[in-house]
């Protein structure tokens, strides 16, 4: 389980947010600008809050002024925007590059259907086959917590329904909390067991949504 | 034409060789912790590193000479501690060519690490790498065009090196006669042959360099664009 309780300055509003994730699909939904992806960054250690704590199956991620785990010690999974897929290395050496075991990353390629790019460089597959590769890459880390900022915006409308399906059938495959960040209400609605709304770095009076699961 | 002394060619290599190798190490770590952070005085920083790629070279050899004269802070550093003097030896060739070749490379550097996403390199922190393995799998193989290009030109500006050498090193023949000075000294000797000989041979060696840099940056900085979107 994860919680956070965060407060942070940005340059036009303070982000201000406490929320609680157990083993569910958590969006944090608002429109672009709103704090979302700093929230996300405070959470995996590339940003630093200005107060407060973040807890992560009872372990302090961070505590102000007192506790910081640097990023590469958290075990959570980090799926940027842009994938930011290590544009000179091959599929393979992408999700071989934090991977438990080879068994684990070979299981994740073919599951996502994958396998047949090893060889290739980021520049060469399709938006779609990069998310894989990047959702592959994230999973292959046995992360505690996966964390998906806007994954889907750059598919077009096909390859979006089918990663989005792919996200349930992964989550419930394996289990573990996931926050992703959207600024689509379809798209929030669709995946998320809760919707947080996010306006100006503050929860809007923490409502929360609940929907069934699609795959139900 | 008789050109017995070739120590010119020589000098200037070993020099500028050297000078290039310390400013490649200095120019990338300083470029990685001051380009990338924020914090008091980064413009002053910033600016006194690019100094001397605007002032003329003797305004640096007239620097230098202070620094490292008889009565200079490091002068007199040196010659206390190691009973060491830097003026008119080949080191003070090599400190010359290092401070006016490292502005090309820290600003090669800068730039070539701020060229690609930042969070490519926090998606490998956020997989458990440590920064040393992050730096020289992720940083460093993708910022190596900008890097080499700044290699490259600080070489080729070490070479070239003569006001701050002249005015810090002097011409001692055999000992600190790099080409720039062996040409301006064969001139003024009135031997135009010699003189002719080093130019043929400092313009090629620049004329290759740029035309070699030229080429492979083009063949190598478009190497990881995405060519389908």
């Amino acid at each position: 389980m994860l919680k956070v309780d965060i407060q942070k300055a940005l340059s036009h509003f303070e982000i201000d947010v406490s929320f609680k994730v157990e083993n569910k699909i958590v969006v944090l939904f608002g429109a672009s600008g709103s704090g979302k992806t700093t929230i996300l960054n405070c959470i995996s250690g590339i940003d630093k809050p200005d107060k407060g704590k973040i807890l992560l199956n009872n372990e302090t991620l961070f505590e102000e002024k007192k506790i910081f785990i640097p990023i590469q010690h958290r075990k959570i999974g980090h799926l940027f925007q842009d994938y930011a897929l290590f544009p000179h290395m091959t599929v393979w050496k992408n999700i071989a590059y934090g991977m438990k075991t080879e068994k684990l990353a070979k299981d994740l390629m073919t599951e996502l259907s994958i396998s047949h790019l090893k060889d290739q460089y980021p520049h060469a597959i399709s938006g779609g086959e990069k998310q894989r590769v990047a959702i592959a890459r994230a999973l292959a880390t046995e992360p505690k917590l996966l964390l998906l900022d806007e994954p889907f915006s750059a598919l077009d409308d096909d390859t979006r329904t089918k990663s989005q399906k792919e996200l349930l059938r992964l989550h419930e495959l394996w289990q573990i909390p996931i926050i992703m960040v959207t600024h689509s209400h379809a798209e929030a609605k669709k995946l998320g067991d809760e919707i947080l709304y996010v306006k100006e770095g503050k929860l809007q009076d923490n409502k929360i949504e609940k929907n069934p699961p699609i795959y139900q | 034409m008789d050109v017995t002394n070739l120590s010119p060619l020589w000098l200037s290599f070993k020099t500028a060789g050297i000078a290039t190798i310390i400013v490649f190490i200095t120019g990338i770590i300083l470029a990685r912790f001051i380009a990338r952070n924020a914090f008091p005085g980064k413009s002053i920083l910033e600016a006194i590193f690019m100094l001397p790629l605007v002032l003329p070279p003797t305004v640096v050899g007239f620097g230098l000479l202070y620094l490292f004269g008889k009565n200079g802070f490091l002068g007199k550093l040196l010659m206390n501690s190691f009973d060491f003097q830097v003026v008119f030896t080949w080191y003070a060739v090599i400190i010359s060519a290092v401070v006016v070749s490292f502005p090309l490379m820290y600003q090669s550097a800068a730039a070539a690490f701020q060229q690609y996403d930042s969070n490519i390199e926090n998606a490998a922190y956020t997989m458990g790498a440590s920064k040393w393995r992050v730096f020289w799998t992720i940083s460093f193989p993708l910022a190596w065009p900008g890097l080499l290009a700044g290699l490259v030109l600080s070489f080729a500006r070490a070479l070239g090196e003569f006001g701050a050498t002249l005015m810090l090193a002097g011409y001692i023949p055999n000992v600190t006669d790099t080409i720039p000075l062996a040409i301006y000294f064969a001139v003024e000797s009135g031997n135009m042959e010699l003189a002719t000989f080093w130019v043929v041979i400092i313009v090629t060696l620049g004329f290759t360099a740029i035309l070699w840099l030229n080429w492979w940056s083009k063949r190598n900085m478009m190497r990881y664009t995405d060519r389908r979107r």
